[in-house]
């Protein structure tokens, strides 16, 4: 045997080794929680894959769907809860309200669901002004309200000072499965085109720069909004045509991308050039060292949609009020596997991997 | 973005790839290494090796300021940490590199009060706001960071704040370049020099690498275009076999460096005798800290740290991997013992040291050897 096949040999074993570590599902082993547990990255799948999912072992929760579905006498629900820890409680497009009622509303929205009832709990800490609670309570209405949605049932408890932020919100909502949904993570095929449903990383940085750390100013908005407007134009163009929704928050757009190919065992090309981002959020994130792929959005959807479908995919998107820079992103290709490539905008290739770190903590 | 987009022009990017492609000998194996973790990241953000033949090959080199420091220094600085009373702030990156037993996240997690900045300036107003408990600031960088570091505690001492501190790590860049040229297995052709560090020490300082070792320097800036300009201007000086210090970051690096920065560093920190590197070991006169005129403000000084010296482990080969000696799957750790979840070595820790993106894409890298 030559000695450069010798070598080849070596290094194929060296990879081999890596691949099975890399397959084996996550384990839960740190002694504490620290903040990458919540930041939706590697360590968040720890967590949910490593202690959580084997604990409870329900057939939905399996799925790792942003809702459970099961059904009910025949009917097929959605079933979500959402906890916000945002800080600050207001920043620019939004408030701590708004998300509670969006990002709940938004996981049964995806998951093929119309979105029909919440429940509403709050944590709030002593001291916090009347008008600020008041402020917060207006906000979940008129969002429930945009979204179409009732909150039935609530609960509130009161802490200490210092051991909250002023309040943290949890919504729980359900909805019913729409017929005409047949959506599945594990469901990609080569060919497959990847839309989004608008600029990304809005929300991410709003409240960055509202959080004042950087001294940075800049004109960028939270995109919080109800989502079911989008899942419902993309049912009614190309319905069966859909393979899966997601909604884009914490890890973004790269995680998102990155947990679809890997559950359908593909992998996906993303075009950077062809990623909507808006120049004030590409320049903020430019000076922080953040790719905006990986900044969490609280209104915008990737989806999945069959190659034959995708140019009426996309025209239903860009048809609904909110989602008028929806673009298509990539395309969903054999090999290699599991994998998100990136052909960046300089003509170059890159991997884009799960988020490991905690690039921003608390923006939802 | 005017002004930067310019510099990321795929086109002209086609074009200077064409012409390393027509410059480089077939058969001819090159490794270049950039010295400095931010065109590391460059590198890998625009996917510029992706441009290159597959004969050039880039080897990330030890200037990444987190990945350099040991673990004994971690250790200390989680010790400082968990004193009573204390504020400990650092860099966000910093908190994930793991010291003989844990990360400062971990210490965070543990209770102790440790909060990210973005600037030292942030550590003093910290040290301002909370009068009556100690700042500590974790200085970590080459002769990038350190003026700011240095400006951080002239205004300290001109405000007289008295509970501000700084655990001084900084290092400086020419002798952990002398320390890799020096070895006799050193398997590179030629260097991408820093471009951040340069506009405060120049390009003067690097006149050695050329005049002592017989090597190429470029020194670069940070944009993709830069990047491959600079592997041009590497590749073009072997061939003509030349070999000199260039400067293609000219718009920014002066050759003689800016005097008010070096004038600022002279005056706040002084050489040590010797400081440990992970994965180099200790090299002499390659770390500063405070002079005696800013003793008051020494961290090293106001605690008692267990100073223990963490010996990298044995079998981690990082200093070999930086040599371009061997590839990172040869090293006997390698995705065993050492993995980005767990690292051991330098070349682990950042996403963006060798190992760490061999073991994230090597799958990737393979499949392009075979295309």
């Amino acid at each position: 045997m030559a000695p450069g096949e010798v070598t080849q040999d070596r290094e194929r074993e060296a990879l081999a080794l890596i691949e099975r570590v890399r397959s084996k599902p996550p384990r839960f082993k740190e002694k504490r929680i620290t903040m990458a547990h919540g930041a939706g990255g590697k360590a968040t799948a720890t967590l949910v894959e490593g202690l959580f999912a084997p604990a409870f072992d329900s057939e939905a929760l399996r799925r790792l769907d942003d809702a459970g579905t099961f059904s009910i006498d025949g009917v097929g629900l959605a079933m979500t809860t959402d906890s916000f820890v945002v800080k600050p409680l207001r920043f620019a497009g939004g408030s701590i309200g708004e998300l509670a009622v969006n990002g709940t509303v938004n996981d049964l929205a995806v998951s093929g669901a119309k979105p029909l009832v919440l429940t509403l709990s709050l944590v709030l800490e002593e001291g916090l002004p009347a008008d600020e609670l008041r402020a917060e309570v207006d906000a979940i209405a008129r969002a429930a309200s945009a979204a179409g949605v009732e909150i039935v049932a609530g609960d509130t408890k009161v802490v200490e000072r210092g051991h909250a932020d002023g309040m943290y919100v949890t919504t729980t909502g359900i909805g019913r499965v729409d017929d005409r949904a047949v959506l599945s993570p594990t469901s990609l095929r080569p060919g497959d085109r990847i839309l989004v449903s608008g600029a990304i990383g809005d929300h991410g940085t709003a409240v960055m720069l509202a959080r004042g750390d950087f001294e940075l100013d800049a004109p960028v908005e939270s995109d919080t909004r109800s989502l079911w407007p989008a899942v419902d134009a993309l049912l009614d163009a190309v319905g069966p045509s859909l393979r899966c929704l997601r909604d884009a928050t914490r890890g973004g757009v790269a995680t998102v991308v990155n947990e679809l190919a890997r559950a359908s065992g593909v992998a996906v090309i993303v075009r950077e050039a062809s990623v909507p981002v808006r120049p004030a959020v590409l320049g903020a994130c430019d000076i922080l060292g953040i790719d905006p792929m990986y900044i969490a959005n609280e209104g915008k959807l990737v989806a999945i949609v069959a190659p034959e479908d995708a140019a009426e995919a996309l025209a239903a998107l860009q048809s609904v009020p909110g989602c008028e820079d929806a673009a298509e992103i990539g395309e969903v290709r054999t090999e290699p596997p599991g994998m998100v490539l990136v052909e960046t905008a300089f003509g170059g290739r890159r991997v884009m991997d799960l988020l490991v770190g905690d690039p921003l903590p608390r923006i939802c | 973005m005017k002004f930067v987009d310019e510099f990321r022009d795929a086109q002209l990017g086609r074009v200077l790839a064409g012409e390393i492609v027509a410059t480089v000998e077939p058969g001819r194996h090159y490794k270049v290494m950039e010295v400095c973790g931010g065109h590391t990241h460059t590198i890998y953000k625009y996917g510029v090796d992706d441009l290159l033949p597959e004969n050039v090959e880039l080897v990330h080199g030890p200037g990444c300021p987190v990945c350099v420091i040991p673990m004994g220094r971690v250790d200390d600085a989680i010790a400082v940490a968990k004193e009573e009373g204390v504020i400990f702030t650092c860099f966000g990156d910093m908190m994930r590199v793991p010291g003989g037993e844990e990360t400062l996240l971990d210490a965070k997690a543990g209770g102790a009060d440790v909060r990210m900045v973005y600037s030292p300036l942030d550590a003093l107003r910290i040290a301002r706001q909370n009068p009556d408990r100690d700042v500590v600031f974790f200085a970590i960088g080459f002769e990038t960071t350190a003026p700011s570091t240095a400006l951080t505690l002239m205004r300290a001492k001109a405000e007289g704040i008295a509970n501000f501190f700084c655990f001084c790590n900084h290092v400086t860049i020419v002798p952990p370049l002398r320390a890799l040229l020096e070895s006799p297995d050193l398997r590179l052709d030629g260097f991408i020099g820093p471009g951040h560090v340069s506009t405060v020490v120049g390009a003067r300082p690097f006149e050695f690498i050329p005049a002592d070792y017989g090597k190429p320097i470029v020194i670069s800036g940070f944009e993709p275009l830069d990047l491959l300009q600079a592997v041009y201007m590497v590749l073009r000086q072997l061939s003509d076999g030349r070999c000199e210090v260039e400067n293609q970051y000219k718009r920014v690096v002066p050759y003689d460096g800016n005097p008010q920065a070096l004038k600022v560093l002279a005056e706040v920190f002084e050489l040590r005798p010797h400081f440990e590197w992970r994965g180099l070991g200790f090299i002499s006169h390659s770390g500063l800290k405070l002079s005696d005129a800013y003793r008051d403000f020494d961290a090293e000084l106001r605690y008692s740290v267990p100073g223990v010296r963490v010996a990298d482990p044995k079998a981690c080969q990082c200093g070999e991997v930086l040599k371009g000696v061997i590839k990172p799957w040869e090293c006997k750790v390698f995705g065993t013992a050492c993995t980005p979840e767990r690292p051991i070595g330098t070349c682990m820790v950042s996403s963006e040291g060798a190992c760490a993106a061999y073991y994230n894409y090597g799958r990737f890298a393979r499949e392009r050897q075979v295309v």
